[in-house]
């Protein structure tokens, strides 16, 4: 009874840790709203990728490519290399789930997007977040996505031109402010120079969301090269301190 | 004529979106708890969470020029200072806003 009533403590405090991300999320839904409804497709099938697929850069490029006859094929496709970065965010989470059945693991990692992620990774860094905090998040992300999505379908766009807001930059900013908590030591400099230089190279010449996964594992394999260095370098001191042993 | 009957095109687009989407999802995480939890890769999923969100920022702020620059670093700043998400997050989108709006 208090652990239920604990999980839903823990998820209401993740839904409203997404509130701040949540408006620029309905304004873009808006957005494709308007874009689906000019692509013939119906408000239904909308709300069915909304629910089913739940990933915004995805059905972006679906909806763009949304023209009879569809090409099943090259969309899936296009989703695919779209959401790979979600292998390396899955694969994050995982202190999260350490030790949790595979059903909790199963039903829960559908409603993993980019912000929930971000703000629930943040939470861990200060040992507040929990699956029912990343749950809570996820839940209020697919409300609002929902409801901007299908604002935009049936009303039209709610805002025609976000970028004239500054809203395109509400998502740079979020993961920005988040970012100011996840400074662990001065280990992580080279590992995050690293990262910011690959994934601007990869932005500009990749196509698509591989600059997330470029940066991302690219920075990651530096912190460990960094580790490496560091390993082999007493392990030295350790051989030259045993040599003079093995003298006598 | 089309291969495929619209219907069917549609049902198998969107379910295959959604399969492959929830399989990335969940194979990341099953993926990472099957390797080993010592050495380099726990070093490498510890540094993940943070080069994960440095490429997901670099790029946004780079294309928001001069002014994406400024208004990140007063974001950081002020999350830093004020422990505070969504006010570091107003400053930043705010300054956006009223860069656009100087002439260019």
């Amino acid at each position: 009874m208090r652990l239920a009533a604990e999980q839903m403590d823990a998820f209401r405090q993740g839904a409203v840790a997404n509130l701040p991300v949540a408006a620029s999320v309905a304004a873009y839904g808006s957005v494709l709203g308007v874009l689906a409804a000019k692509q013939q497709i119906s408000w239904l099938t909308l709300l069915v990728m909304n629910l089913t697929i739940f990933a915004g850069s995805a059905q972006f490029v679906m909806v763009e490519m949304w023209l009879p006859p569809l090409p099943v094929l090259e969309i899936i496709l296009g989703v695919l290399v779209i959401n790979m970065r979600y292998l390396l965010i899955g694969a994050s989470l995982h202190p999260l789930f350490d030790g949790r059945p595979l059903w909790r693991k199963a039903l829960s990692m559908h409603l993993v997007a980019d912000e929930n992620w971000a703000v629930t990774m943040a939470a861990h860094r200060r040992g507040q977040a929990s699956i029912g905090y990343l749950l809570g998040g996820g839940v209020c992300l697919l409300g609002v996505w929902c409801l901007g999505t299908l604002a935009g379908h049936r009303l039209g766009a709610f805002i025609q031109n976000p970028e004239a807001f500054g809203l395109d930059f509400a998502f740079v900013a979020v993961f920005t402010a988040l970012l100011a908590g996840f400074w662990r030591n001065r280990s992580d400099g080279l590992p995050w120079l690293v990262a910011a230089a690959l994934s601007l190279a990869a932005s500009q010449f990749l196509p698509g969301k591989w600059y997330i996964i470029c940066g991302g594992i690219g920075g990651a394999l530096a912190s460990v090269a960094q580790a490496r260095r560091q390993t082999p370098t007493d392990g030295a001191a350790r051989s030259s301190r045993r040599r003079p042993t093995a003298s006598t | 004529m089309p291969v495929l009957n619209h219907d069917i095109a549609l049902l198998l687009a969107i379910s295959g979106a959604a399969l492959v989407t929830y399989f990335l999802r969940l194979g990341g995480l099953l993926l990472a708890e099957k390797l080993p939890r010592s050495g380099a890769f726990k070093t490498f999923l510890e540094a993940l969470p943070g080069t994960i969100l440095i490429s997901l920022v670099v790029p946004g702020i780079m294309a928001a020029g001069v002014w994406g620059w400024v208004a990140a670093a007063l974001t950081a700043l002020l999350a830093r200072k004020t422990g505070n998400t969504f006010v570091a997050m107003l400053a930043g989108v705010t300054i956006v806003a009223l860069s656009r709006l100087l002439p260019a």
